[in-house]
């Protein structure tokens, strides 16, 4: 599927809004190239590529709204979707919480899209694919690994004025090495906007060497230990609270920042005064989209400032019943740090557990966002500032807002990707006091 | 199971948005296209031979196709509010093929000889292109031809040719029935789905297939804004294999189960149950926070079969055993070296697990499986000893077995079919026992209802479950509801701690429409059945903190 231009996109939503005879009409347009390729024992299992394209038209008379969509845009097909969705308007229940679609508004330029990126071929995927097992086969080891890419574009534009594009491309790639034996596992993963930046060899590297160090793991006992999470361990418990930042559940009682008495954890702190996160679509290492997918614009947003909570996201009914600004959730954040390296915080630790990875997080109190899951994939003893030796995975029971104010020293932010969600996010190494690991597992 | 889909469309946990996201490559339909079939069986065979003699003539060794149209219907409301009235179609078709002994894969939305031949084309020059890394050739089971055959969800009542009126009317009943009773918010979905498969393959089967699942659900919250708690009570219907028959709520589907409580069988009564569920939040929020320790467990159908799926269904899954799940989902404790042993003891004796494509009502039944191999149901677990895993027609052989298991599943024409859960259930016990026999029979002990919170690790040892409601036991009798409730054990462990299962009155289905696994991840639809269980000595943690 090509990408539109900025000129072809709107010269295609122009003629579409010019079909509309509802009280207000919006088309979102957009169209992808997603292909991936998917390896397991050292072999190639299955590989796919998957084009799409699609323009959906909203059309509300009133506050009665239909959506209607079509992935064909020759002028009868665009009519026929345009009079489809009024159809639908007419005939759905009106929607007390419509909110009107929004003027026209100032966008920044996104840096999201790569050209490198859109132009992976299947030979340089299986190329990506080689380097990785080449790695593992070296070391009698055995990989198991996925590699998805995606190019495309959004634009959207209303009949009040409102005109949004954007392009974006991303490469996501992860692999698993096992020991022969099955008795180490280690893991790494990687995601850039610009595929130039993705080193599978090197990144494969770093898996084998898990898997091989944390063979013959030895079990402690569980309790509350020092922790040191790599990013890619402690990224799918802080998007959990980047989640959960929704005001109209705070402000129902239904959410970690509602509290006793009615109102919300808005401006108290509630976490070590070192935490800072914050979103911003213009970041170098990380841009993201600069308009939300109702046109909103993306703008830089502190989250959590000095261990305070600093903004709530709101959709835009909640923000006018309670008159404020309708800020969209963040597509990706940022969690400061310092300059300390993963070695600096692992030398500088007396008693401590390296967790490199975890997995299978589930909500189990959604009041204190207590949540659960396992360590895996390579998980070490620290004494003396060095790795002793690996060590039996745990089962953690923890909130993210607890270990927040546990926090006893944060290094220096890198890019990781969260096997929970694939979501990018910069996220320093991070130590904390008092994880709660609450029973041992033998999975390797 | 995928998270983000569960909390999206079944726990609702958090209660706020309740949009279904359009599948993608589904676009939005009026109800009149829904109905209209497009395209009849002839047209379908013609175009499955034009992607068969291409991939022939091609080099294909085998090829299969799959024109597939998958229909949902979503009706969500809050409160008194309907949210979104959504139908959505998914039309297209797949094309497998073997070539240079490697599997391609091709899709196409375009239904047409052009569209097929090019996703044709595409699979065989993918199979070709990854046949450089190939180790050793793919091995089929043999499979017998079928010819034309067809099969369909033995369905009472379409739920789709239910006007949506009377659906938004019975959501929004049943919302106003939780908030008489005091309920802080309530949001509930109708959730249909039609699977139209036409499948067939170069060794001259050709299966056309109708079937139908249905989903009713909410989740009834209960804010105390005075202490700041807040519990959420999801509803005690199951998914099922049924049309909205399910949604008649007969008398004689309504069990009185101990503390008080009504479950349900083979239909619902979302009115009745939505009631219960807003006088039970207030319980939960009042509730006695538990006591860690040692407890024996008596587990509720509703709550068993998510403990079953992940402690059972996963690690007996021949891929993940070999390895093919490492990256993502991981592998599995159950090696074939236990099973080669013939003695590995995974449960206690009065354990018995068995496979199943066919249980009528279930989520896992069909004719066929998406390769065309007709369905059965086998044994996994004999007298607690692991006999068996849930395989496809290119794995089976390294069982030494001739036939494939028959439970292999694509979530739509795009993706790619491969192992997907067989339904997986508890057989009932062969002694005469009630839930109530059973609890009488415990000391110190919970009952649990219904499932909740779940965290199991990559190879299927260490999990904890959660639940919706707790009650003490005492000395035999419940003694009131508690909270706070989480039980942590070893896969192995506990299923030899199982001391009782009540007999087949008591056996139940329950399931999940979004099983995930594979990368990219793909849905699949499974049910678990049992009857109420024992569990004596686990181990049960506090999950209260304070923030």
């Amino acid at each position: 599927m090509p990408i539109f231009s900025k000129e072809e996109a709107q010269a295609l939503l122009k003629k579409v809004l010019s079909y509309s005879k509802a009280d207000e009409c919006e088309v979102n347009l957009s169209a992808s190239d997603n292909s991936n390729i998917r390896y397991a024992r050292n072999a190639v299992s299955t590989s796919g590529k998957v084009s799409q394209k699609s323009l959906a038209v909203s059309s509300a008379f009133g506050k009665k709204l239909g959506v209607a969509t079509i992935n064909e845009f020759d002028d009868a097909s665009l009519e026929k979707v345009v009079r489809r969705s009024e159809e639908l308007a007419r005939l759905a229940p009106e929607n007390p919480e419509f909110v009107s679609f929004l003027g026209p508004q100032q966008y920044a330029e996104a840096k999201t899209f790569i050209p490198a990126t859109a132009a992976i071929t299947p030979q340089q995927r299986a190329e990506f694919v080689a380097q990785s097992i080449n790695v593992a086969k070296a070391q009698k080891a055995v990989a198991a690994g996925f590699l998805e890419d995606n190019a495309g574009f959004s634009a959207m534009m209303n009949s009040k004025g409102l005109f949004a594009y954007g392009t974006s491309s991303n490469v996501n790639f992860s692999v698993t090495v096992r020991t022969e034996d099955g008795k180490g596992s280690g893991y790494a993963t990687r995601g850039y906007n610009d595929v130039t930046k993705l080193d599978t060899k090197a990144a494969t590297q770093i898996a084998t060497d898990k898997g091989v160090k944390s063979a013959t793991a030895k079990a402690i006992e569980p309790g509350k230990y020092t922790v040191i999470l790599e990013p890619a361990a402690s990224a799918v418990l802080l998007e959990r609270i980047l989640f959960g930042l929704d005001a109209r559940q705070a402000d129902e009682g239904r959410s970690f920042l509602s509290k006793p008495g009615g109102q919300t954890r808005l401006g108290e702190k509630l976490m070590d005064e070192r935490v800072n996160i914050y979103s911003d679509p213009s970041h170098p290492e990380l841009p993201t989209s600069t308009w939300s997918g109702d046109g909103r614009p993306q703008e830089k947003i502190s989250w959590i400032e000095k261990g305070v909570i600093k903004n709530l996201s709101y959709s835009r009914y909640w923000a006018q019943k309670k008159g404020v600004k309708a800020v969209p959730g963040p597509d990706a954040f940022v969690m400061e740090g310092g300059s300390a390296s993963l070695e600096d915080l692992i030398r500088s630790t007396k008693k401590g557990i390296l967790v490199t990875r975890l997995w299978y997080i589930r909500d189990v109190d959604p009041q204190t966002l207590l949540l659960t899951g396992l360590t895996r994939d390579g998980t070490f003893y620290i004494e003396n500032g060095k790795i002793q030796f690996p060590i039996k995975n745990f089962r953690f029971n923890e909130s993210p807002v607890i270990m927040l104010n546990n926090v006893e020293e944060l290094g220096k932010p890198e890019r990781t990707v969260s096997v929970e969600s694939n979501q990018n996010y910069l996220i320093p190494p991070m130590k904390i006091r008092d994880f709660t690991f609450t029973s041992l597992s033998d999975a390797v | 199971m995928k998270r983000r889909d569960f909390i999206q469309l079944a726990g609702l946990g958090a209660g706020a948005m309740m949009m279904p996201a359009i599948p993608s490559f589904s676009n939005p339909v009026e109800i009149e296209r829904i109905l209209d079939p497009i395209m009849d069986v002839t047209q379908k065979k013609q175009l499955a031979d034009i992607a068969l003699n291409t991939a022939k003539s091609l080099g294909a060794t085998y090829a299969d196709v799959r024109i597939g149209r998958y229909l949902n219907q979503f009706v969500t409301t809050r409160e008194k509010k309907v949210q979104n009235i959504l139908n959505t179609e998914s039309f297209g078709v797949g094309v497998r093929v073997i070539a240079n002994g490697t599997w391609g894969f091709g899709a196409s939305n375009q239904v047409t000889p052009e569209g097929i031949k090019k996703a044709t084309q595409s699979a065989i020059a993918i199979a070709k292109a990854n046949s450089k890394f190939q180790k050793e050739p793919v091995k089929l089971a043999p499979n017998p031809s079928y010819g034309e055959v067809s099969w369909k969800t033995p369905i009472k009542k379409n739920g789709f040719e239910v006007s949506i009126k009377d659906k938004v009317d019975l959501l929004l009943n049943a919302n106003s029935k939780a908030m008489e009773k005091g309920a802080s918010f309530v949001n509930s979905i109708m959730f249909l789905v039609n699977e139209q498969k036409y499948f067939a393959n170069t060794e001259g089967s050709y299966i056309d297939q109708d079937i139908h699942r249905t989903w009713p659900n909410f989740s009834v919250t209960m804010v105390d804004r005075q202490s700041g708690q807040f519990k959420n009570r999801s509803a005690f219907s199951a998914p099922v294999g049924m049309g909205y028959e399910y949604l008649d709520g007969r008398p004689e589907d309504k069990i009185q189960g101990p503390g008080g409580i009504i479950l349900y069988n083979n239909s619902y009564d979302i009115v009745e149950d939505a009631t219960m569920a807003a006088e039970q939040a207030k319980q939960m929020i009042a509730a006695k926070s538990v006591e860690p320790g040692k407890y024996d467990l008596v587990l509720e159908p509703s709550h068993m079969w998510l403990t079953i799926h992940e402690s059972v269904g996963h690690p007996t899954e021949l891929d993940r055993v070999l390895g093919y799940e490492a990256n993502y989902a991981g592998t599995s404790f159950l090696t074939l070296d236990k099973w080669e042993s013939k003695n590995f003891q995974f449960g206690n004796k009065v354990v018995n697990f068995v496979a199943d494509k066919t249980q009528p009502g279930s989520l896992g039944a069909v004719g066929y499986d998406d390769e065309g191999v007709k369905c059965k149901s086998w044994d996994l677990i004999k007298d607690g000893v692991l006999v068996n895993y849930q395989a496809i027609r290119d794995q089976v052989s390294i069982l030494k077995q001739k036939e494939s298991h028959g439970c292999c599943y694509s979530q739509s024409w795009s993706d790619v079919q491969f192992q997907r859960m067989a339904n997986v259930s508890l057989q009932p016990g062969k002694t005469q026992l009630t839930p109530e026999q059973m609890i009488s029979g415990v000391d110190k002990g919970i009952y649990i209802v219904k499932d909740g919170s779940f965290s199991i690790d990559q190879q299927r040892y260490n999990f904890q479950f959660g639940g919706v409601l707790f009650f003490e036991i005492k000395n035999g009798k419940i003694a009131g509801m508690l909270k706070d409730v989480a039980y942590q054990a070893n896969t192995q462990e506990f299923w030899n701690s199982c001391v009782a299962i009540c007999d087949e009155r008591d056996y139940r289905l329950n399931g999940a429409f979004n099983d995930g696994k594979g990368q990219p991840s793909q849905s699949n639809a499974v049910s678990h059945g049992s009857a109420t269980t024992r569990f004596n000595g686990i181990n049960v943690i506090n999950t209260g903190r304070t923030i």
